[in-house]
């Protein structure tokens, strides 16, 4: 094997709390990327794809362990690495022709080699002729390709991508994904890997040699393989390729399951999410909960969610939540990839809307604790009323910053729905619906 | 290389724009350029000339061109300040996480003093600088310009850097930006349009008190100094009607020629620092921006100094790094170090002396006697009402009448560049003249007051209403009309609550603007006669005027404490509600 351009030892990243508790977002982890090799980094939301992608490209300091550059610690070194972001991350006041430069600016390159290699590079992502333009006058797919210009234009060893595609539309993303593999193989680039991090688990087989799966509370790698059997261009439709999908996607539905694994070193004092007081609330709205539901009863109560997301055209990183939300909330039952309904998910779907509700409030109240929490502080305290605060602290123990406040928008989303309490938005408080009756007024103005 | 390039690489889009008196153009650009340089001249032989004991004001129209072009060049030199100190100010805040809560809160506070309880000390203290030259007035006048211009230019940029995407960040940092490109091309132009906006405001206020304070006395001494304020309250303490006319317009124009020459070509120029992704469907049109941008003059001058002079330093930051890096840099420890201890060092000899000062000043106020604080309080009372009564009426007409203009997009076009003139027209320059009506109509100054502080901070209001009801979608106004809604739920349901976050924008700020007009307002001289009336401000001014320190002192702090106080409890939270219940999204 090859000797690796990045070696991580051990990274992993905390949150250091007041309290002797400490957030981990990914519990210690080795990884290496070697040269001649597309890696992908697949993982669910919460997982720290982009983290672990920050701290291999020395962007960001682990909270321990070591990144290495061909050995050398990687803050002690010059390294040639590029990122295309996902949100293009142009400066929209340079045209792109200046947005391509900057890079060899920084690096003090004379005023004509500089223009030069930006048009050469340029003209090799296709983009000859809109030197002039700025940004914002460009479609999305074009914006993406002055992105990549800037990312390669210096020669990086190695290049990351973070979710590159996902803000395109299908087919400007199918289109520069054969074009990037078309520069890799045809080696019209002088980049020795690639590393790129993705939600789309079809994009990873579809371009990858190594494939690696985060699960997530705290991130941790789920498994790590290489892409023997498939040679490019792939076929989508070939079985190996629906083989190796349905394989990570089972990864991916079965957290509890998988038989490699785990990372977590037993003498460290790592908090384990399942062992944590609040589970954590999927992002999923009631509607949609009902949504999905209907769709399964459709397709005879029982089906695949690797297909119903390809027949949906979802994402499954949109589908998941939804998914686990109905089988939190004890809707759906998970097994092996597949779905299936249960009585109360069957009574859910088909009620009317005030009964639904009412199966709601009971499903919600038996298997949320958060729900149940707020419900009993409500009713128990005088004037019915609890602020936020109260709620953010005692999650925020447990979830990061910007977690706590999702975890916190989500259980009010279901509590309202459930009719179990209201909240106001502008005092920041849980109320009673029965108990104020100014709030009523209010809801009329909000847009949703 | 250029050449070449330039016939195969050159934008096109500049190419395209129809140039016409390239020539006529170049020489436009040129003259500007001397003119510039022969003003700084002048300026600096005035400056360093000797002291002249007592300036005398001409109210001959003849003198009203140098009188202008002092006070603007007053105006600029203090706003060029302003805005380096603003820079330099919001990126140490933003950068440093162990002051920037303490950096934050002082420009909060500073915010709220009322700069011209400032004049007598700061001139004093200038004057005894530079006892024999003139220059010492002159910059005791553009320090507390300066010091009314400079806070919410600082708090803009410090809020723009905070508020730069994630991902650009990292874009400069994997792209080893330099600190000096990050700030040339992402910092400023990220920055530069709420800065534009903020420099617009903080000039408008410059003008403000830049016409009190070019003629003011402090003790028994009389300062002047050349300019349209002191044209202006010559002409009004010489109940002189024809000067104040043409005064009155001189200023006028000042105020739209800055407008068209310069305001209107940088928010034109700035549009391309808007950060949207999409191309704005209406656009602030400049000619002089596009004399500009096709001026070969400029463009070879560009080319030739700027441009390789920008090259050569990147080059050398570059290879400095380099270098740097190189080197192993295994000396970081002991300079940071070192830098810790001067850095204990200076916080320790900063703390001493506020600690020292804030004694001495405490000492000070010991002098004030009971009864005197009682008198405070009261007048902090009256004032306070007097604000709100203000505030309050001018938003019974405002609000009808920018919501009226705000309904009709052809009305708006026309008035909306009026109100903003308006807006920067500086009250002050009106006080003498409005005063010398109201005493004719026999209107004591209790009246006269609150009108003087409407006259300056109502545009606010109009403006921003004016705004709130064109930001208000149709579709909103349609269900109105689609469900015959009756006037006043027209007005409660969707008016209202649809103009609210820019109303409440507009009221802070006049009502800052009112805290700060109130010195000028409630005491006034005018033909050697003192006009006064009950109220902090007019106290803040008496006792400058008779040297007080003490009472100035205690009186600038209440005044402070209940803006500060007043911005906290009222405006704070009607801002927060104004930003979740009453946004408009999409």
């Amino acid at each position: 094997m090859a000797e690796p351009i990045i070696r991580a030892q051990q990274v992993e990243k905390f949150y250091a709390q007041p309290s002797e508790n400490r957030i981990q977002v990914i519990s210690p982890t080795d990884l290496s990327i070697v040269p001649g090799e597309i890696v992908a980094l697949l993982g669910p939301s919460g997982s720290g794809k982009s983290t672990l992608l920050r701290m291999l490209a020395g962007l960001s300091q682990p909270s321990a362990g070591e990144v290495l550059w061909h050995g050398k610690p990687i803050s002690t070194v010059r390294i040639n690495v590029s990122i295309v972001f996902q949100s293009f991350a142009l400066f929209p006041w340079l045209t792109v022709l200046e947005n391509v430069e900057a890079p060899l600016k920084a690096r003090g390159m004379a005023a004509a080699e500089r223009r030069e290699r930006s048009i050469k590079i340029l003209d090799t992502v296709g983009l000859d002729g809109f030197q002039a333009a700025y940004p914002k006058e460009l479609s999305g797919g074009m914006r993406q390709r002055v992105g990549f210009a800037r990312a390669l234009v210096v020669e990086p060893e190695v290049l990351f991508m973070d979710e590159p595609f996902s803000a395109l539309d299908v087919l400007t993303a199918e289109n520069l994904r054969s074009e990037l593999l078309e520069l890799w193989q045809k080696k019209t680039i002088p980049t020795q890997s690639i590393f790129i991090v993705t939600h789309n688990i079809e994009e990873a087989v579809l371009l990858a040699d190594r494939i690696i799966v985060l699960g997530r509370n705290p991130g941790h790698v789920r498994t790590d393989f290489k892409v023997t059997n498939l040679a490019h261009p792939r076929d989508r439709k070939s079985q190996p390729f629906t083989q190796l999908v349905d394989y990570i996607y089972k990864v991916l539905t079965r957290p509890d399951v998988t038989p490699d694994m785990p990372n977590l070193e037993p003498g460290r004092k790592v908090r384990d999410q399942r062992q944590m007081h609040y589970e954590m609330l999927p992002h999923a709205r009631p509607g949609g909960i009902a949504g999905l539901l209907e769709l399964i009863i459709d397709l005879g109560g029982r089906t695949d969610i690797y297909r119903l997301a390809d027949e949906l055209a979802f994402e499954i990183d949109d589908l998941l939540p939804i998914v686990e939300a109905a089988s939190l909330l004890g809707f759906l039952k998970v097994g092996e990839g597949d779905v299936a309904i249960t009585p109360e998910g069957h009574e859910y779907a088909e009620s009317e809307i005030l009964k639904q509700k009412e199966v709601f409030r009971k499903a919600a109240l038996e298997h949320v604790l958060l729900l149940r929490q707020i419900t009993r502080a409500l009713n128990n305290k005088t004037d019915h009323t609890v602020p936020e605060d109260f709620f953010l602290d005692m999650l925020d123990e447990q979830f990061s910053e910007e977690e706590t406040q999702r975890q916190l928008d989500t259980a009010i989303n279901w509590g309202r729905y459930a009719e179990l309490f209201d909240f106001d938005a502008s005092r920041r408080r849980f109320i009673l619906p029965e108990v104020d009756e100014t709030a009523e007024s209010v809801e009329g103005v909000e847009v949703e | 290389m250029i050449p070449q390039l330039k016939t195969r690489y050159t934008f096109s889009r500049e190419l395209v724009i129809e140039r016409t008196w390239p020539f006529f153009l170049d020489l436009t650009v040129a003259a500007g350029l001397l003119a510039g340089f022969y003003a700084i001249l002048w300026v600096a032989r005035f400056w360093f000339s000797g002291a002249i004991p007592e300036v005398q004001i001409y109210r001959s129209p003849a003198h009203l061109p140098i009188y202008a072009f002092y006070s603007t060049v007053r105006i600029f030199v203090a706003y060029l300040l302003s805005l380096i100190f603003a820079i330099s100010y919001g990126y140490i805040a933003a950068y440093n996480k162990r002051v920037e809560a303490l950096m934050i809160a002082t420009l909060d506070i500073l915010q709220s003093i009322p700069v011209l309880s400032f004049l007598p000390g700061v001139m004093l203290a200038m004057m005894s600088l530079f006892p024999s030259k003139q220059i010492g007035i002159e910059l005791g006048a553009i320090l507390l310009i300066f010091t009314g211009e400079v806070w919410n230019m600082a708090f803009s940029f410090y809020s723009s850097l905070k508020s730069i995407p994630r991902e650009l960040n990292e874009a400069c940092s994997i792209n080893r930006f330099s600190a000096w490109q990050r700030l040339f091309q992402l910092e400023l132009p990220y920055a530069t349009i709420g800065l534009v906006w903020n420099s617009m405001v903080s000039v408008a206020s410059g003008w403000f008190f830049l016409m009190v304070c070019e003629m003011f006395p402090v003790g028994s001494r009389n300062f002047r100094l050349p300019g349209l304020g002191s044209y202006l309250q010559t002409a009004a303490s010489n109940g002189d009607t024809v000067a104040m006319i043409y005064g009155i317009v001189t200023m006028i124009m000042i105020i739209v020629l800055t407008d068209q020459l310069l305001w209107r070509p940088i928010i034109a120029w700035s549009d391309k620092f808007k950060f949207e992704n999409v191309e704005a469907s209406v656009r602030i049109t400049s000619p002089v921006l596009h004399l500009l941008r096709n001026s070969n003059l400029l463009g070879t001058l560009h080319r030739s100094t700027f441009a390789p002079l920008s090259e050569q330093l990147y080059r050398r930051i570059a290879h400095r790094n380099e270098r740097r890096f190189s080197h192993g840099e295994s000396t970081v420890t002991p300079t940071s170090r070192r830098s810790t201890a001067a850095m204990i060092t200076v916080a320790t000899i900063a703390i001493a002396a506020i600690v020292y000062a804030a004694f001495r000043a405490i000492l000070l106020l010991r002098q004030v006697h009971g009864n005197e604080l009682l008198a405070l309080f009261e007048g902090a009372g009256v004032t306070f009402l007097r604000v709100n009564v203000s505030l309050l009426l001018a938003s019974l007409w405002t609000i009808p009448v920018g919501v009226a203009i705000g309904f009709n997009p052809k009305l708006a076009n026309i008035t909306q560049p009026l109100a903003q003139i308006a807006a920067s027209f500086p009250a002050t320059a009106l006080f003498p003249v409005l005063l010398l009506a109201l005493s004719r109509l026999g209107l004591g100054l209790g009246i006269g007051s609150v009108a003087l502080m409407m006259l300056g901070t109502q545009w606010y209001i109009l403006f921003n209403v004016i705004a709130g009801a064109m930001a208000i979608p149709s579709d909103l106004k349609e269900v109105s009309d689609l469900f015959h809604f009756t006037s006043l739920q027209r007005w409660t349901t969707v008016i209202l609550p649809g103009i609210f976050p820019f109303l409440i924008t507009g009221l802070v700020t006049a009502s800052g603007g009112a805290w700060n007009a109130s010195i000028v307002a409630e005491y006034f001289q005018l033909k050697d006669k003192t006009l006064t009336t009950t109220g902090l401000g007019a106290q803040i001014s008496a006792a400058s005027l008779h040297g007080n320190y003490p009472t100035l002192l205690l009186a600038t702090i209440i005044m402070a404490l209940m803006v500060v106080t007043i911005n906290r409890l009222v405006w704070r939270p009607l801002y927060r509600l104004a930003e979740t219940k009453y946004r408009l999204e999409g």
